[in-house]
């Protein structure tokens, strides 16, 4: 398989986080080539053309979302990036602005200029307030060159864009909580409908993407959609950065093609160069804490055998029962020595304090969750509980406000389903598994 | 509420000066007329950034620089996890706590660090210079373990690491990453 970049492909340009060296490496080309050549309706189509989904998790075509953008006439439009990057596994956001922010810039005009934007948001969380002092220097070159302001490129298209933090709220990387949070307000998901298409920041049709969707943007323009489309397999198209991180000998961020073989991504001398410490693979949540848990014998090869690739369609292969999914692309994979009830334990301890609280069933339900978990983890838990938790997942699953709920639940499925025994095996064991993991006697740097 | 009597305390030491209140207008500024809530935010990470933390008189004379209730920043404050409504050390570790970080060795380093600081999750040192608190996922999972102070992430820690970073501190070497 090739290894093309589009997003990162000058990351080693010195000095690239400058206005200077991106634009002698092509940047803003895009941009000009759009505003000049091109009307908003032809970058939506050439959007369209190149398969591109939402890099935010849910995978939904971006051009088509674009394309559901209500326009009437006397009330503004508005684009905003998500650059809350909280799902746990996931950094490749942070990545890619730290590095490149003028990408993320040149996207966001573009973008704006596609939808009929005259003004536009980043909503970064608020722990990455480094990520956004880099951002705003980028903002502050592009207005300096007059690429944002009046009149950009002389083509009568007017844009300004700013950029906010949010304060440390996992929820806030939901679409409708982080409308709120840039209104000022509590995190608290909106129900839809209305969608943010109709009536999102401040009740104007609004469109949220992921940061990554938005850089896409500016390869899409500058190659056409078709040529981005013949990146990937199928439905999945162009390039993806993956976070890896866990028990990996090389961590990190990594632009693959999409189509990319599981097995080459995990111990290719390219990519992740296998497991740390020599250690054998137990299991790997592929796309972020809220898909489920794949244990080692799915993960490089499907049910049914197959290889498996990283693309939306191959991870999702088997649905829920031998699947699971790309989602954010958080890579986060176990070495043999990790307890899956205590990672289960701890990321459903994760949503616990996460939700908002609007909805009794993930609220009470994740916290209720949290107690069976963590009762089961220490020794004290009855074979019941196992039961228990697959009758509150399914009290949780589809009867809350947003997708929390499911994200909350869909793991603690998955881990019972592939790791039963382990489970049992905490309540068996009661003595061991308070002094120690399933498998791994743990190693306590105080004496 | 418990918060009311330190209000007493602290009344004096938390109010702004000119020149934060200038950027917290200039942050307002930042959005449409009659949207300029949306600054809340960024305000507020102001004023902690100040005083270490959100007392109630700061986040009363926020409610007036935007021309809200008080009642409204309360709402906010309360809902963020990044904003400190105690008083808490000079330095505040926030260590990352999340499954990519704990695969990684997480509760053994928050566990070293309480020992060598002396202190429990939530408390304070003595001296008041350091608050040890635990956080949720921090966009970092690939360089963990690691920890959050004062806008700046400190990354691949190890007990050795975390003894240097403690005396840089301590020596106040280490400035803000932001803010
Ligand atoms: C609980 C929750 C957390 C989310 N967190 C993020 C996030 O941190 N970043 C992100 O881009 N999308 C996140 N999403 C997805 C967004 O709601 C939204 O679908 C996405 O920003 C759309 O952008 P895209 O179409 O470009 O992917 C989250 C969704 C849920 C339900
Ligand atoms: S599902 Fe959970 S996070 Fe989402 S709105 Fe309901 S309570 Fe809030
Ligand atoms: S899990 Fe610690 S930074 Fe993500």
């Amino acid at each position: 398989m090739t290894n093309r970049k589009l997003l990162l492909e000058h990351l080693d340009v010195p000095g690239i986080q400058g206005i200077d060296a991106y634009v002698k490496h092509g940047g803003y080309a895009s941009l000009k080539k759009a505003l000049q050549k091109m009307s908003p309706d032809e970058v939506v189509e050439e959007v369209k053309k190149s398969g591109l989904r939402g890099r935010g998790g849910a995978g939904f075509p971006t051009g088509l979302k674009w394309s559901f953008l209500a326009k009437p006439e006397g009330i503004p439009r508005y684009l905003v990036c998500n650059a809350d990057e909280s799902e746990p596994g996931t950094f490749k956001d942070r990545y890619l602005m730290e590095k490149i922010p003028h990408l993320l810039v040149e996207g966001m005009i573009l973008s704006s200029y596609a939808l009929g934007a005259k003004t536009s948001y980043i909503y970064i969380r608020g722990e990455f307030m480094y990520v956004l002092e880099i951002l705003q220097n980028a903002i502050n070159e592009a207005y300096a060159k007059g690429y944002l302001g009046k009149n950009i490129f002389g083509s009568g298209f007017d844009h300004d864009l700013v950029i906010t933090p949010g304060g440390g709220a996992y929820i806030c990387g939901e679409e409708t909580a982080l409308l709120e949070s840039l209104e000022g307000k509590r995190g608290n998901p909106r129900i839809k409908p209305p969608f943010p298409a109709v009536k999102g920041l401040w009740a104007s049709p609004t469109v949220v993407n992921n940061v990554e969707s938005i850089a896409a943007v500016v390869p899409i323009v500058r190659d056409g959609g078709d040529a981005y489309a013949s990146i990937g397999i199928g439905k999945s198209t162009g390039t993806k950065l993956v976070s890896a991180c866990g028990n990996l000998e090389r961590p990190g961020v990594y632009e693959i093609e999409l189509g990319l073989s599981v097995e080459e991504f995990i111990y290719g001398d390219n990519y992740c160069r296998g497991i740390a410490k020599g250690k054998k693979l137990k299991a790997c949540v592929p796309g972020g804490s809220s898909v489920p848990i794949l244990p080692h014998h799915l993960v490089t090869k499907t049910a049914a055998g197959e290889q498996r690739l990283m693309t939306y369609e191959s991870l999702a292969d088997g649905g829920f029962q031998s699947g699971s999914m790309l989602g954010s692309g958080g890579f986060i994979v176990f070495d043999e020595d990790q307890c899956i009830v205590r990672n289960t334990w701890n990321f459903t301890r994760f949503y616990a304090h996460e939700s908002c609280g609007q909805c009794s069933p993930c609220r009470e339900g994740t916290g209720w969750m949290e107690k069976v978990l963590h009762r089961l983890e220490t020794g004290k838990g009855h074979l019941r509980d196992i039961d228990l938790l697959a009758d509150i997942n399914k009290k949780i699953e589809g009867n809350t406000i947003c997708p929390l709920g499911d994200a909350a639940a869909w793991p603690v499925a998955a881990a019972i389903r592939h790791f039963r025994d382990e489970f049992e095996w905490h309540v068996t064991h009661p003595e061991e598994a308070q002094i120690r993991n399933y498998g791994l006697i743990q190693q306590p740097l105080v004496a | 509420m418990k918060e009311s009597k330190k209000v007493v305390t602290t009344e004096g030491t938390t109010q702004f000066s000119a020149e934060l209140i200038a950027k917290m207008e200039e942050a307002k500024n930042c959005f449409p007329e009659g949207k300029e809530k949306s600054a809340i935010l960024k305000i507020l990470h102001l004023a902690q950034a100040e005083f270490g933390w959100l007392s109630v008189h700061s986040m009363d004379q926020i409610a007036e620089i935007l021309r809200v209730e008080p009642i409204e920043v309360y709402e906010v404050a309360t809902f963020y996890t990044m904003f400190h409504l105690e008083p808490v050390g000079k330095y505040v570790f926030e260590v990352c706590r999340t499954g990519p970080c704990m695969l990684v060795g997480s509760d053994q380093l928050i566990e070293y660090i309480g020992h060598k600081l002396n202190i429990g999750i939530g408390e304070t040192t003595k001296d008041g210079l350091f608050t040890l608190k635990t956080a949720e996922c921090l966009g970092g999972c690939g360089y963990g373990p690691l920890l959050q102070c004062r806008h700046r992430f400190h990354e691949h820690l190890t007990p050795e690491k975390i003894d240097s970073l403690i005396e840089q501190y301590q020596r106040g070497e280490i400035k803000p990453g932001a803010l």
